[in-house]
């Protein structure tokens, strides 16, 4: 792994290719609140899509109806061209989908290690017996899932804390186990939801390398959440604004920072 | 007809003694709406209090002396309780607390039998455990004087609470304090005077309830076990509604005795005992907001 | 002085995820081990049958019931009923089917618990915390009911109390407290094993992951009703079978009413006081609990002679396990298995400790 290597690559590893994962007219409703209407954009293949909006804009929402944490009253979700029903997290985590939360959601009571191996649940196929007497494939499993995270580790710099609880790592680290955690699966869509709120300067200029450096190196499809604009432009490819749970704006950063709409969501112009 | 008095009988029991679990689920709601902790120490509070009531007169005390000697005692337990077990854990989560109230409920059943022996007492309130004649005569219902006396008298304290926690300046302050201890304090409720208070009324419930069941019983350490079944009541009415906890009282009484006594006898008996947690178990599957709980919704 | 891991190196994650991985640590726990076998040679029958015994049992039931609420969170006040279930099983199995071998008996009274388990587990699924907890009094209190109304169980003995059969293995009758022992000690040991590699391997992470944090749980593609179960009867089978040893190696004559609530919050505070979510806190708690009421009878015999009212050393007991609760919750609850590991840390960097 090249750490030295610029922000924007000129050539990156993995071209973006088709739509992987496809939302069409998402409407959401919470009893009487409509948090989203109908809503429909695209994720195409390797790239990195962000989703941007003020405050309750629905963006969190957006986030857990792609991997079935919520439920849509309207629309329907495809994965690589297949309609699904109805999604839910089990379901979207097998389908690839991991995730991070805007509320840091990591095990406390474990230890960076274990959390990021953890995160390796559907990649271990050994039953409790199997474990209880560590039979081959547990142990295989387990020094399979060890190298993962030890891999993990240290492409987000984290050695030094392996061991440690989470609970007692500072804001940032956690930010930063989390999303090792989620890599740990070796998803194909990786969610995001602001990974870099609360965090200094120089922690966001870390984040926004390694989540350029997971899409350049694993070739992850990313689809983020972020409050902050400006981050948001020099990282993603293209880019959808939600606004009241409507959709106000959806193309390259370019494009997105000239729409009037968008400059009137962002500045507070009256509805 | 002769069925039919019966089940009357039956009913009408089961509803009387469902009131005193009421009673006691009442003392769990007080303490967990004003300091969202689950005191599972109210059982044995019971059992301290009417223990303790029973053991003042046996030293010679007056009933209306005994009395207030063993609220006062009541308060001064609430407050060490407060102070020692409960300020100290504060932040912590629900499970720690119970089990720190499982720990408390161990200190009071060791310290009440430490200071008063083992023995059952009997407590006489001057109404006797005889059918009340008139009933017996018009209607040939048997109905006993005592489960009546308690029946009111638990109803009547039962009323008394919701109007204290609903209608008077402590109980709005209550609720203030119940919702969110830093604003309450913020707009100026003095805490620790709500939760002194709050002690003190849990402190009173518990030693009618005690007075009334031992009145029943005897006083015994069997009570503790008693007050337990308050807990499927809090299950069904949920925790924080004092109208759920009084119909769901009803219920479990109801239940529990009609179900015992026709359905007991194919199974040898003696169901009461955990048809109460079975109901209460049931019912969370279908309602597990309980019977007048608001729904919570979980977010991300 | 000794303690030291300097000059050993891992160079591979398999010798990384080893069990002991310290040189120190591996010989300590060959020679604890060899000090168990070996110590009927230097114990006394009173020391084993009421102390050692019941301390190996109760320790493998509050194993179970640590699985269950220091690694997979969730509450239970049930586990003397599911030791119900194991004691009263394997009574049956040797009862019913002729020349069953006793460590089979024992296993399945384990299974048989994990079914049972199981059934009371399904709430968990729907509530959690406080109202988890007042279910499973649910099943304690409907067990020992059912144990003790239906006369099957206890082949309509007419007193209520069964009397355990002998244990034989291969044809030996383990008879003498020394044997029991072994026999014990050697089911504990291998089920502690076990455990252990459960705790630290997938099973044990999936565990943590849904007390920790259950949305994240299933995000990453966990089941939580897969998982749930799984833990109410693993820990459930550890309670079946510690019930089977109690039964048969500790009391001998049995009724239902021995497994009442009070022995759930005995065995609810080795969990605590012992330490949440650790396999050592399990066996440090059960000799916590066991000890005390040992110790506070010492004390009194030499204080006051012969003439101590029991009742009031019961009482004084149920004041001090109280008391110990509440001040490990609020002064160290992680509790015994805590201060063993600061301990041995100390003693890892002593005495160089700055």
């Amino acid at each position: 792994m090249n750490m030295t290597m610029p922000i924007q690559t000129p050539q990156r590893a993995f071209a973006v290719g088709a739509p992987i994962l496809e939302l069409d007219s998402i409407s959401l409703r919470f009893g009487g609140v409509k948090a989203l209407t109908n809503i429909s954009f695209n994720v195409l293949e390797h790239e990195i899509r962000a989703i941007i909006g003020p405050n309750g804009a629905g963006k969190s929402s957006m986030l857990n109806v792609i991997n079935g944490v919520y439920v849509p009253q309207e629309g329907s979700i495809r994965f690589q061209g297949e309609r699904l029903a109805a999604m839910t997290p089990t379901r979207a985590a097998r389908m690839g989908i991991a995730r991070t939360f805007q509320n840091i959601a990591l095990f406390r009571g474990m230890s960076v290690l274990d959390n990021i191996m953890a995160g390796r649940t559907l990649h271990m196929h050994a039953n409790f017996l199997e474990v209880a007497f560590r039979l081959p494939r547990a142990r295989r499993e387990e020094t399979e899932a060890r190298e993962k995270a030890e891999e993990i580790i240290e492409f987000l710099e984290i050695e030094h804390i392996r061991k440690t609880p989470v609970a007692r790592l500072p804001y940032g680290l956690k930010k930063r186990v989390e999303l090792g955690r989620a890599l740990a699966a070796e998803p194909r869509i990786l969610l995001l939801d602001e990974p870099m709120a609360g965090m200094n300067v120089e922690e966001k200029q870390d984040m926004c390398r390694f989540i350029i450096d997971v899409n350049d190196h694993y070739g992850t499809t990313i689809v983020l959440i972020e409050h902050d604009m400006g981050v948001v432009m020099d990282l993603s490819d293209r880019v959808v604004v939600l606004d009241y749970g409507k959709k106000i704006g959806d193309g390259t950063p370019a494009e997105v920072r000239a729409n009037q709409d968008v400059i009137n969501a962002y500045l507070g112009v009256a509805h | 007809m002769e069925d039919f008095r019966f089940f009357i009988e039956v009913l009408v029991g089961g509803l009387l003694s469902g009131l005193m679990y009421s009673l006691v689920a009442l003392g769990f709601v007080l303490i967990y709406k004003a300091s969202g902790v689950f005191n599972f120490a109210q059982g044995s509070m019971v059992f301290l209090a009417v223990l303790s009531f029973v053991g003042f007169m046996e030293l010679g005390l007056p009933f209306w002396a005994a009395l207030p000697v063993t609220i006062g005692m009541m308060v001064l337990v609430g407050m060490a309780t407060e102070r020692l077990v409960l300020r100290p854990l504060v932040g912590q989560s629900d499970t720690t607390l119970l089990m720190a109230t499982i720990g408390l409920a161990f200190i009071i059943e060791g310290v009440a039998q430490i200071a008063w022996g083992v023995d059952v007492r009997r407590l006489d309130l001057g109404i006797h455990d005889e059918p009340i004649m008139w009933l017996a005569d018009n209607f040939e219902i048997l109905i006993s004087q005592l489960d009546i006396a308690a029946g009111i008298v638990a109803g009547l304290m039962v009323v008394a609470l919701a109007l204290l926690f609903s209608r008077t300046k402590v109980g709005r302050g209550l609720r203030a304090v119940a919702d969110d201890p830093a604003a309450a304090l913020s707009i100026g409720i003095p805490l620790s005077h709500i939760w002194m208070l709050v002690w003190a009324t849990a402190g009173v419930v518990a030693l009618v309830a005690g007075m009334l069941w031992g009145a029943r019983s005897g006083v015994q350490f069997a009570l503790v076990l008693v007050a337990l079944k308050a807990l499927p009541v809090l299950i069904i009415g949920g925790f924080t509604s004092v109208p759920g906890v009084i119909v769901a009282g009803l219920i479990v009484g109801a239940t529990e005795k009609v179900a015992e006594v026709y359905i007991g006898p194919y199974f040898g008996g003696g169901i009461e005992g955990w048809a109460p947690y079975m109901l209460a178990v049931l019912f969370l599957l279908v309602r597990p907001e309980g019977l007048f709980g608001e729904k919570i919704i979980r977010r991300v | 002085m000794f303690y030291r891991e300097a000059g050993q190196f891992h160079t591979s994650y398999a010798q990384d995820t080893q069990l002991f991985p310290l040189r120190q640590d591996r010989v300590g726990m060959a020679i604890t081990l060899l000090a168990a076998f070996a110590l009927p040679a230097v114990a006394n029958d009173y020391w084993l049958s009421a102390i050692l015994i019941p301390w190996l049992i109760l320790a493998l039931v509050a194993l179970g019931q640590n699985i269950l609420m220091g690694y997979a969170g969730q509450l239970s006040l049930g586990s003397a009923g599911f030791m119900a279930v194991g004691a009263f099983a394997c009574y049956n199995f040797i009862l019913r089917i002729d020349g069953i071998p006793f460590v089979l008996a024992v296993l399945l009274s384990g299974v048989c618990a994990a079914i049972i388990g199981i059934v009371f587990g399904l709430p968990s699924l729907r509530i959690r915390g406080l109202y988890l907890a007042v279910a499973t009094l649910a099943s304690q209190f409907f067990i020992v009911w059912a144990l003790d109304k239906f006369g099957w169980f206890k082949n309509y003995d007419t007193s209520g109390v069964i009397t355990t059969q002998p244990i034989i293995i291969f044809g030996h009758n383990f008879a003498t407290p020394a044997e029991k022992y072994w026999v014990v000690l050697v089911i504990v040991a291998v089920l502690t094993l076990l455990a252990k590699n459960l705790a630290r391997g997938s099973v044990g992470r999936a565990w943590m992951a849904v007390r920790d944090m259950d949305v994240a749980a299933e995000v990453m593609g966990l089941s939580l009703l897969r998982t749930k179960l799984q833990a109410f009867a693993i820990s459930s089978f550890y309670c079946g079978v510690g019930g089977a040893l109690f039964a048969f190696a500790y009391l001998q004559t049995v009724e239902p009413s021995a497994f009442t609530i009070d022995l759930s919050f005995r065995i609810l505070f080795m969990v605590i006081i012992g330490g949440l979510g650790t396999i050592m806190g399990s066996f440090l708690g059960a000799a916590f609990i066991l000890l005390i009421p040992v110790f506070l009878n010492i004390v009194f015999h030499a204080a006051f002679g012969h003439h101590v009212d029991s009742t009031l050393t019961s009482a004084l007991e149920q004041v001090i396990f109280g008391a110990t609760i509440i001040a490990f919750l609020i002064l160290e609850p992680l509790g015994l298995a805590r201060l063993w590991q600061l301990t041995k840390e100390r003693l890892r960097l002593w005495p160089f400790s700055h």
